[in-house]
């Protein structure tokens, strides 16, 4: 578990815990059938909901295909029942089981398309399947009943007992996504749902933490539609697999509050009694109201609060609650700050002899543009390498080659004579690479010790040595102060710097920096430098991408200047700007001309 | 299979597949315009084609305005009218929704809003598909015209096979065509079509060209809007409908738009008409029931092969 979250969640635990025991009490004062219903009904789409937010809300994968997964656990149990006597009590789990497997064979290909794509590709997925059901004969399959022993096959009287266990299953589902809110596993989803790209840059497997995403969601999901089909007793391929159903998931749960717990909880609280109501009473005339009432909820809450009412109402009126979550962190980071030893220098194992970075060769084109043109230059240990170069002239073409984000056409890069080429970015992090970019590519939800300790987990640290590591790397920047702050509130230097510093937390051993400096003022410039002065004190290696010719010089050790994709020159700062091929391709030949004149 | 039924079957998909097509490409060019220009995949727009099927119904059914053009002239022109009626209603609906979740407002935002337009759509098209069940009731109506029992005969051909030619869907198709180059015509060579495809470029900078891009916008979900309408109208020729009928298309215009390659409008046309193509071919093999979940599979293996479409050449990296 993540510190600093640990009595976060046993607040909700509490809160859980009276919750469902008020809403069971509840249940004790309402004997009409059909309100009996409504409320065991409550917590199966709050379930449902939960599950489609573990996916959809921590990891920003928009699926509006969630009723796939349902479909599948109702049919799991119906048709276990109707053709192997097979009791709910081991449908439920078995559709779980399916449930997983159709969430692998889903996020396999699925997982290869991004945003729009992947949205659209996951609708395709329930709608294929109803209409299979429709071909293969079931449309409409109701569950026998065995009178001789009922409490075998999940049969009450009671209706109350279904409500009980509606809870008691709503109530695994939040306990599951609590711990995955306060796990390495639920940061990596928020990080990759923020920004995907930093997220793999620090480290982050996002294809395979999605998928375990979806694997759990689907799981979730199944379970939720199984016991429906048991409270329901009849399936058909339109009230399991139809779009009002997944539309379901994603109303519930952006209504209550997109990636809390509580928001599908309170939504399905708010949305399904108002829904089966206005649907009972009104029915007859408004056939279609429920579907009218769903659609109202989710554009008024995406036009008025587009994160739903739990953080409304948290942002409103709980700002007390808030900074209590500070306190926590900030008691964990005086904790960590005690038992830190003193910032330990990166300087690693003393290697062989031979450069650490050695490129060679390197190419990469855009179609007909040589964005990247036989590039061959080399790193030593505890160097600062300067990469200058006119706009257009491939720097940043260089550093995505580099760290995976973009493939190369020919070449090689090695370092310490690994091969770093032809690995995802995520890899090359853990071989010790880290980066930053040229906008800030930053979570900017998350606190900055949030931010900083994604990259300590990409790099593989534990969850004690992550906060450390966090901590040390934020001191290293001069950012503890404002460990707790929302990266989002941050002036354009501290995100400079805590990007810098969540590449540090991944203890790199050489760090890529694209135009660092960019839209600095001079002091602020200064300060950065300052910081990247005590890093190489402490034996790092950069390779920094700069435009500030007066900075440059100060700071790096070498340059390599690029141009048009080729290197033009190599060497000491000094001798670089004063050759004439530099000049020009900075300046333009008529500066040249009036030099030499 | 007896050869002469084979190459009779084979010859009527065809033909189906082309009529069938056109007009699904009209269709597929609606949503495409609108994703081209606004970057919105819009969810709402199986509802906005059930709306253009029911505008076109209650225009020309018993005793209404156009029930005097006859069941002939009738039909055709209550689809051509459905257009500048729900060309309305999606400006009205950008005014006061879209527009709140999209264009210049969230340039720059953590997913450009991808996600707000998503849900708001998705809430349109549930309120149009609910209100549409409170409004026009759930029994399935059809516009009637004598044309769609009516075909004419091309043959017979090959081994004796005959071509059968639907009227309503020959008319619907010529009438498709027509609206598809008139919009072809109005994108490339007016004003307006400037503006429009420069509002799609760099909404920014058309902003600084003086180009008031919400207006552009608002022009675009409209047309948008509209076209496919007229591509419901002309349906409700040959298919018998409800308010959920939007459902069975939305997934036929996304295969469309996506192997059109998405951000190409008239690529979104080629689309559906191979969308159409192969619709009518999986007829030949595969039971009814299964003929939508072959376009869904089309749908997943483009989408997951060749995202940048079959026409297009590039799309946004994924």
């Amino acid at each position: 578990m993540r510190q600093g979250v640990g009595s976060h969640l046993r607040r909700n635990l509490i809160v859980l815990a009276v919750v469902s025991v008020a809403y069971l009490l509840l249940t004790l004062f309402v004997s009409n059938s059909y309100y009996q219903l409504i409320l065991t009904l409550v917590p199966v789409w709050a379930l449902f909901g939960v599950s489609w937010n573990i996916l959809s809300g921590y990891g920003g994968q928009l699926s509006f295909g969630h009723a796939s997964f349902f479909g599948i656990g109702a049919y799991t149990v119906t048709l276990a029942l109707v053709y192997w006597n097979l009791s709910p009590w081991l449908g439920i789990p078995l559709g779980m089981v399916l449930g997983g497997l159709a969430a692998i064979l889903i996020g396999l290909p699925t997982f290869r398309l991004r945003g729009h794509y992947f949205a659209l590709s996951m609708l395709a997925y329930p709608l294929a399947i109803l209409y299979v059901m429709q071909y293969l004969g079931f449309q409409e399959v109701s569950m026998p009943m065995h009178r001789e022993s009922p409490l075998a096959y999940m049969e009450f009287a009671e209706p109350r007992v279904y409500t009980l266990i509606a809870v008691l299953l709503l109530v695994g589902g939040v306990v599951v996504s609590l711990f995955i809110e306060s796990s390495r596993f639920g940061l990596a989803l928020l990080a990759i749902r923020q920004n995907e790209l930093a997220a793999e840059a620090a480290g982050i497997d996002a294809r395979s933490e999605k998928m375990r995403s979806l694997i759990v969601s689907g799981m979730m999901g199944a379970v939720a539609g199984g016991f429906y089909a048991r409270v329901l007793l009849v399936v058909t391929p339109e009230s399991v697999f139809g779009m009002l159903v997944s539309a379901q998931a994603v109303v519930v749960t952006l209504f209550g509050g997109v990636a809390s717990v509580w928001g599908p909880v309170i939504g399905a609280a708010i949305l399904v009694p108002l829904a089966e109501t206005l649907q009972a009473e009104l029915g007859t005339y408004l056939p279609g109201i429920q579907g009218v009432v769903y659609g109202v909820a989710i554009i008024a809450v995406m036009l008025l609060s587009p994160d739903g009412l739990y953080w409304t109402i948290r942002d409103r009126w709980l700002r007390r609650d808030a900074s209590q979550g500070v306190s926590d962190v900030q008691s964990d980071v005086a904790a960590a700050a005690v038992d830190g030893k003193p910032p330990a220098p990166i300087r690693p194992v003393a290697h062989a002899s031979g450069p650490l970075l050695q490129v060679e060769g390197l190419s990469r084109a855009f179609g007909g543009l040589r964005a990247v043109s036989e590039v061959s230059f080399s790193i030593a240990e505890g160097e600062i390498l300067g990469i200058i170069g006119p706009n257009g002239a491939g720097k940043t073409t260089l550093f995505n080659v580099l760290n995976g984000v973009l493939s190369a056409d020919e070449g090689s890069a090695r370092l310490d004579g690994q091969p770093m080429l032809g690995r995802k970015t995520h890899e090359v992090c853990r071989m010790g690479v880290g980066r930053t970019f040229q906008v800030v590519r930053s979570f900017p939800r998350l606190p900055v010790l949030d931010n900083v300790i994604v990259g300590a987990y990409g790099a593989g640290a534990s969850d004690h040595e992550a906060i450390t590591r966090a901590v040390r790397a934020l001191r290293q920047v001069g950012l503890q102060d404002r460990a707790e702050v929302a990266a989002g509130q941050l002036t354009n230097k501290q995100l400079r710097l805590m990007e810098l510093a969540r590449a540090l937390a991944g203890s790199p051993r050489l760090l890529l920096l694209d135009e660092t400096l960019a839209g600095l003022g001079r002091e602020e410039c200064d300060d950065v430098l300052g910081v990247l002065a005590r890093l190489r004190e402490q034996g790092m290696t950069i390779c920094i991408i700069e435009h500030t010719m007066h900075a440059m010089m100060r700071l790096a050790d070498r340059f390599v200047v690029l141009d048009h994709g080729r290197v033009l020159a190599t060497g000491l700062p000094r001798l670089v700007v004063e050759d004439a091929s530099v000049i020009e391709a900075y300046l333009g030949k008529k500066w040249l001309a009036r030099r030499e004149a | 299979m007896d050869l002469e039924i084979l190459v009779e079957n084979v010859l009527n998909a065809v033909t189906a597949g082309i009529t069938i097509g056109c007009i699904y490409g009209l269709m597929c060019i609606g949503l495409g315009l609108i994703f081209g220009i606004m970057r919105i995949v819009n969810f709402a727009q199986g509802e906005l084609l059930m709306l253009g099927m029911f505008v076109s119904f209650y225009l020309v059914s018993e005793g209404r305005i156009l029930s005097a053009l006859g069941p002939y002239w009738g039909p055709f022109i209550g689809a051509m009218c459905a257009a500048p009626a729900i060309f309305a209603g999606g400006a009205l609906l950008h005014r006061f929704l879209i527009s709140r979740v999209s264009g210049l407002r969230t340039v720059g935002s953590l997913d450009e809003g991808h996600f707000g337009q998503l849900i708001v759509t998705l809430g349109i098209s549930l309120i149009l598909q609910n209100g549409g069940q409170i409004l026009f009731g759930s029994t399935p109506v059809a516009v009637r015209t004598p044309l769609s029992s009516e075909a004419f005969l091309i043959g017979p051909l090959y081994h004796g096979a005959t071509v059968f030619l639907n009227k309503a869907k020959l008319v619907a198709f010529f009438v498709a065509v027509l609206a598809a180059v008139a919009l072809y015509v109005t994108l490339e060579y007016t004003r307006l079509g400037k503006a429009l495809r420069a509002a799609a470029d760099n909404p920014t900078a058309a902003t600084y060209m003086g180009i008031d891009v919400d207006r552009a916008y608002r022009i675009a979900f409209g047309l948008g809007s509209g076209i496919t309408a007229v591509a419901g109208g002309l349906m409700a020729t040959y298919i018998s409908f409800t308010p959920f009928v939007g459902f069975d298309y939305v997934i036929i215009m996304y295969s469309g738009v996506v192997l059109g390659g998405m951000g190409s409008i008239f690529g979104a046309f080629w689309g559906g008409v191979t969308v159409g193509f192969v619709q009518q071919f999986s007829a030949l093999i595969l039971p009814p029931q299964l003929q939508n979940a072959a376009i869904f599979v089309v749908f997943l293996m483009i989408v997951l092969l060749r995202p940048q479409g079959l026409f297009g050449r590039s799309a946004e990296r994924a």
